[in-house]
C-alpha cells in the first residue's frame, strides 16, 4: 500500500512529491501523459510573481508570497536556473495608476519591496516602454525561472530518496477501500492511505470520482511569440495594469535562455486539452503589446505556443480535505501565481496531510541534485576537463544552443530523464533555437535510440503516438 | 595562443572551393573547420542529380559533385578539422572551436572566411497556427532523414513553399511510395526554378497551388489534417476558400536563411534583404580581415555558383593577406527599382577588381525587362533582360573600367518589363 498518490507531476505534484520525499514515506506520481511538466507548467509565462497582485485575504495572496520568498533558495538547492530580473507595471494615464495605488498597499502591507517610478525614470532604464507609460511599479525582486526545469529538478531529487513516478498512467477509477483509495490507470492498480488531486485542468474529473465537485474548471488559453535570442528589446518584465477580465494582460518576459516572450492572451475553452494556437488569440497578443511598448520585433519570432490555465469558478486556490472523502486532498485552481506559489502549496498540503499523520524523516533523504552540466556555462578549463574525461562534451550536437552529445546523454540518463525528443529539448534545449531542431532533431533522434536500445522508429517526438520515422527506406 | 594565416568556417560546398582556391592562389597555413563528421555539409543529402552543369560540364548528384572538391583539397594539402563547432568568433578573428579530441580551443587568424551556409526557415518564422503534433519537418530535414538516415518520414504528404528543396522532396517521396497530395506557395509564381517546377511537380502530376497558404495544422499526437486557404494580393487568407487535405506530414520549404550568429557575435554589419554580411567587392565584411561566402553570404539558386563565389572570396581574402586592404574609399551598389538585393554591395573605385559580378535578384517576375546599370545619372550598361524570376539569381558584369575612379554609388534597376 502507498501512503501518498499524487495526481499530476505538473509543478503543484513536482514540488509536492520534492517536499514529500523528506519523509519515510511511500509516494508514487501518477502522469497521465508520456513526460512530465506537459500541461500548465509547460506553457505559461514562467515567472515568480512576488505577491502583490492577489486580492487581500485570499490564499493566493498568501501562498503566493509565501512560495515566492523560497523560490531562491530552491533553485539553489537544486541547480535550477532563477534571475532576477525585475517586473514593472506599467499604466498609461490617471485611471491606470490609480490601480498601481491599490497594488502598491498591497506591496507594502504584503512586505513586497517595490519602487515607484515616473514614466520618463522608467522608460531611461527600459528605453521600448511606449510614450503613453505615465507611472511604472518596479518590483524589482520578480524573478523568471524555466518552469519544466524547475519541476524536473524536483522530480529528479523525489526520484532518488524513493518517490515512483508513472508515466502515461491516466487515473481511470477511485474507490474508497479499506484504509483508503484504489486508483486504477493502465499502469496497474495503486491502493493508497491518502491521495493528492493535483491534475490541473483535469481536477474536476478527479476530484468527480469520489464526491461532486461544487466547482467547474473553465480553461482558459494563452498564446505566446517566442523571439529569437539575439532580438532581446527588454530587460524586465512588462505588465500592463491587470485587470479583472483580462488577469494580468499581455506581457514581455525575457527568458532565462535569452528569448523574450510576448503573451498571453485569455480566452475560455471548452475542450481542456485545446492547446493549439489561433489567428486571433496571435492578433491580440500583437495588438495589445503595443500598448505598453515599442520596437517589438515579432518578425524575429521562433516559435508560437498556448498554454492552458486551470481556471475554475472559484476564484482562489483550493487546497483542502474534500468534504465526504477523508484523505483526498485538493490542490486545484491553481492559475496565476500557481507556478510562483507552488513551495507554499506543497507546505499547504504538507500541513493537512500532517494533522492525520506522523511520518518519519528520512535519513537518507538527499533534498538536492546532481548539478547538471551546462558547457556554455563553462570556462574553456572546465570545458577541456569535462571534455578530456568524456569527449561527448566535445561534440557540439545543437548549432543554435550549443548542446553537446554530453549533455544530451545526461539528460536521458539521470532519473526522471529524458525518453522523447521534446523531453530532451525541454531539459537541455536542442531544438529550441532559431532553426527549432531543422539540424539536430535527427541526431536526437539517433541519440535517444541508442541511449534506450530502441530502433529510431520507435523514438517519438512527445506522447506515445507521436511518431517521427514512419518506415526503413534503406537500399 | 595559436596563429594561423587563414580559418575558413564551413567544409561544405563554399568552404571547400574557398579553402581550394586559397591554396592555389599560394596561402599555406590554413585550416577548415567542419562540424559534421564528413566534409561536403547539405551536398551529402542532395541524392538528386543537377549538380555540376556549370563547373564540371556535367551532371552530378550532390555527394558526387562534394567528392570532387573534396578530392581537389585532399591533393591541394587542405587540412579539415571535422566533428569541430565554432563557437565564437571575435573582431580581431579569435576563433574558438571544440572537439571531442582537442577541447576547447582558441585559435588567432590573418584573415577569416564564413562558410557557414543557410537554415531552413521553421514553422514559428511563417506562424502557422493550431496544435504541435509530429510530422511537421522543414523540407531539408525530411531528406536527411530519408537520404542520409534511410527513414521515410511519412505517407501522405503536403508541402508549404516551392523552394527548391521541397520541390525535390515531392519526387523523392513520391519515387519511393508517399502520397504527396500538393503544394501550396503563397506568392502568385513558384519560388522554385523553372526546370524543377517541369521535372518535381508536373512530370508527377502533383498539384501545385499558387496563392495559397497552410492556414492551420491539426492533430495531438500526429498530423492528421491540414487546412489550406487561397491569399489575396496582400497574402491573407481569403475566407471561404478553405480546403481540407487528411495529411500526416507536412514539409515546409518557406525560404532559406543565412547563419548570421558568429557574424553577429564579430559585429559584422548584416544587410537585413540578404540576412548576410554587407561585404565589398572582395567579399570582406565590415570587420578587417573577415569575408563571407557561399549562401551565409546570400542564398545561391545553384551550388555551382556558389563554388564559383566561394573561390572568389578566397582570391580577395588571398590578396588581403598579400597587400592588405585595398586604397580609398568605398562606394555602394544600390537595389534600384525592382532588385531586392545585390551582392557584393560596395567597391573600391580607386582600386576595382579586374571584372566584378554582382549577383542580384528581383522582386516579381517580369518579361522583356531592361536591366540599367548606372552611377549618379550616368548609364554605365543596358542589358535587355527577356525573363526575370526572383527564384533565379542573376547577375552583373562590372569591369575595372566601368568602376574605375566612380564618385557616385552604382545602382541596379529594372526598367520598362512587365507580367
Amino acid at each position: 500500500m502507498y501512503d501518498i498518490v499524487i495526481i499530476g507531476a505538473g509543478i503543484t505534484g513536482a514540488m509536492l512529491s520534492w517536499k514529500l520525499s523528506q519523509y519515510a514515506l511511500r509516494v508514487a506520481v501518477l502522469e497521465k501523459e508520456n513526460d512530465i511538466a506537459e500541461g500548465a507548467t509547460m506553457a505559461n509565462s514562467a515567472v515568480v510573481h512576488t505577491g502583490y497582485d492577489p486580492e487581500d485575504g485570499t490564499l493566493k495572496a498568501e501562498l503566493n508570497v509565501k512560495g515566492a520568498q523560497q523560490y531562491e533558495t530552491i533553485c539553489q538547492k537544486l541547480h535550477c536556473s532563477y534571475h532576477t530580473v525585475g517586473a514593472y507595471i506599467a499604466a498609461c494615464g490617471p485611471e491606470e495608476e490609480k490601480s498601481l495605488d491599490v497594488l502598491a498597499a498591497r506591496a507594502v502591507a504584503r512586505g513586497v519591496p517595490y519602487d515607484d517610478l515616473s514614466g520618463d525614470e522608467a522608460r531611461k532604464r527600459e528605453p521600448n516602454l511606449s510614450d503613453q507609460v505615465t507611472r511604472v511599479l518596479d518590483f524589482y525582486t520578480t524573478a523568471v525561472i524555466y518552469p519544466w526545469e524547475v519541476a524536473e529538478a524536483c522530480l529528479e531529487s523525489a526520484c532518488g530518496n524513493g518517490t515512483e513516478l508513472h508515466l502515461n498512467a491516466p487515473c481511470r477509477s477511485i474507490t474508497p477501500i479499506d484504509g483508503g483509495y484504489l486508483v486504477k490507470t493502465p499502469k496497474g492498480d495503486f491502493r493508497t492511505r491518502y491521495v493528492i488531486n493535483a491534475a490541473g485542468v483535469h481536477a474536476e474529473e478527479i476530484h468527480n470520482m469520489v464526491a461532486k465537485a461544487a466547482w467547474h474548471v473553465t480553461p482558459r488559453k494563452g498564446e505566446y511569440y517566442v523571439l529569437d535570442q539575439d532580438a532581446q528589446p527588454i530587460r524586465h518584465i512588462i505588465f500592463p495594469v491587470p485587470s479583472k477580465e483580462k488577469g494580468k494582460g499581455v506581457l514581455a518576459i525575457p527568458t532565462v535562455y535569452g528569448n523574450t516572450l510576448i503573451g498571453p492572451n485569455s480566452d475560455f475553452l471548452d475542450d481542456p486539452d485545446d492547446n493549439g494556437t489561433t489567428d486571433a488569440g496571435l492578433a491580440y497578443v500583437r495588438s495589445n503589446i503595443s500598448k505598453t511598448l515599442n520596437n517589438i520585433p515579432l518578425n524575429r519570432s521562433i516559435r508560437t505556443f498556448a498554454g492552458i490555465r486551470p481556471t475554475t469558478t472559484c476564484p482562489d486556490f483550493i487546497i483542502e480535505e474534500v468534504e465526504g472523502a477523508p484523505h483526498f486532498i485538493d490542490a486545484v485552481s491553481i492559475e496565476s501565481p500557481g507556478l510562483a506559489s507552488s513551495p507554499a502549496i506543497a507546505d499547504k498540503v504538507i500541513e493537512i496531510l500532517l494533522q492525520s499523520m506522523q511520518p518519519e524523516r528520512n535519513p537518507d533523504a538527499n533534498m538536492t541534485r546532481k548539478a547538471p552540466v551546462v558547457l556554455k556555462n563553462l570556462s574553456a578549463e572546465e570545458r577541456n576537463a569535462l571534455i578530456r574525461e568524456n569527449p561527448a562534451y566535445g561534440r557540439i550536437i545543437c548549432r543554435c544552443e550549443q548542446i553537446s552529445e554530453g549533455e544530451i546523454i545526461d539528460c536521458i540518463r539521470k532519473p526522471c530523464g529524458a525518453h522523447t525528443v521534446k523531453g530532451v529539448k525541454k531539459r537541455v534545449r536542442p531544438g529550441m533555437g532559431r532553426c527549432q531542431g531543422g539540424f539536430c532533431e535527427p541526431k536526437v533522434v539517433h541519440i535517444l535510440a541508442r541511449e534506450l536500445g530502441i530502433s529510431p522508429l520507435e523514438v517519438v517526438y512527445d506522447s506515445e503516438k507521436s511518431y517521427i520515422l514512419e518506415r526503413e527506406n534503406r537500399v | 595562443m595559436k596563429k594561423v594565416q587563414a580559418i575558413i568556417i564551413g567544409g561544405g560546398s563554399a568552404g571547400l572551393a574557398a579553402a581550394v582556391s586559397l591554396k592555389k592562389n599560394g596561402i599555406e597555413d590554413i585550416i577548415v573547420i567542419e562540424k559534421d563528421s564528413e566534409p561536403g555539409g547539405i551536398l551529402e543529402q542532395c541524392i538528386h542529380n543537377g549538380f555540376g552543369l556549370q563547373t564540371f560540364k556535367e551532371q552530378l548528384s550532390g555527394p558526387a559533385y562534394a567528392e570532387r572538391f573534396i578530392r581537389m583539397a585532399e591533393e591541394a594539402n587542405v587540412r579539415i578539422l571535422l566533428n569541430t563547432m565554432v563557437t565564437k568568433l571575435s573582431a580581431d578573428r579569435i576563433v574558438e572551436y571544440v572537439n571531442p579530441e582537442e577541447g576547447c580551443v582558441q585559435v588567432q587568424a590573418e584573415a577569416v572566411i564564413l562558410a557557414v551556409g543557410c537554415y531552413e526557415r521553421p514553422r514559428g518564422g511563417i506562424t502557422i497556427t493550431g496544435t504541435r503534433p509530429s510530422g511537421i519537418y522543414t523540407a531539408g530535414q525530411a531528406q536527411r532523414y530519408l537520404n542520409i538516415d534511410g527513414y521515410m518520414v511519412g505517407k501522405k504528404v503536403f508541402i508549404l513553399g516551392s523552394g527548391d528543396i521541397g520541390l525535390i522532396m515531392a519526387r523523392r517521396m513520391t519515387l519511393e511510395g508517399a502520397k504527396v497530395c500538393g503544394v501550396a506557395e503563397i506568392m502568385p509564381y513558384s519560388n522554385g526554378l523553372p526546370r524543377n517546377m517541369k521535372q518535381c511537380l508536373e512530370d508527377f502530376d502533383i498539384p501545385l497551388y499558387l496563392s495559397h497558404t497552410v492556414t492551420e495544422v491539426f492533430g495531438k499526437d500526429r498530423l492528421e489534417k491540414i487546412e489550406v486557404m487561397e491569399v489575396d494580393e496582400n497574402r491573407n487568407p481569403i475566407p471561404g476558400t478553405e480546403q481540407y487535405f487528411d495529411v500526416d506530414t507536412l514539409l515546409l520549404s518557406v525560404g532559406l536563411i543565412p547563419e548570421n550568429h558568429l557574424a553577429d557575435q564579430a559585429g559584422i554589419r548584416m544587410d537585413p534583404a540578404t540576412k548576410g554580411p554587407v561585404v565589398d567587392d572582395r567579399y570582406m565584411t565590415s570587420v578587417e580581415g573577415i569575408f563571407a561566402c557561399g549562401n551565409g553570404l546570400h542564398v545561391h539558386d545553384l551550388v555551382d555558383y556558389v563554388s564559383l563565389q566561394a573561390a572568389k572570396t578566397a582570391e580577395g581574402a588571398a590578396a588581403y593577406l598579400k597587400n592588405g586592404k585595398p586604397q580609398g574609399e568605398l562606394r555602394s551598389i544600390r537595389n534600384g527599382n525592382q532588385v531586392s538585393y545585390c551582392v557584393p554591395a560596395a567597391f573600391y573605385p580607386n582600386d576595382p577588381p579586374e571584372k566584378l559580378t554582382v549577383y542580384f535578384r528581383v522582386r516579381t517576375p517580369m518579361d522583356n525587362a531592361e536591366l540599367v546599370i548606372r552611377s549618379g545619372d550616368t548609364v554605365i550598361r543596358k542589358l535587355k533582360k527577356q525573363k526575370l524570376l526572383p527564384s533565379v539569381m542573376e547577375e552583373a558584369l562590372l569591369l575595372q573600367k566601368d568602376l574605375s575612379g566612380l564618385t557616385d554609388d552604382i545602382t541596379i534597376e529594372i526598367t520598362e518589363g512587365g507580367k
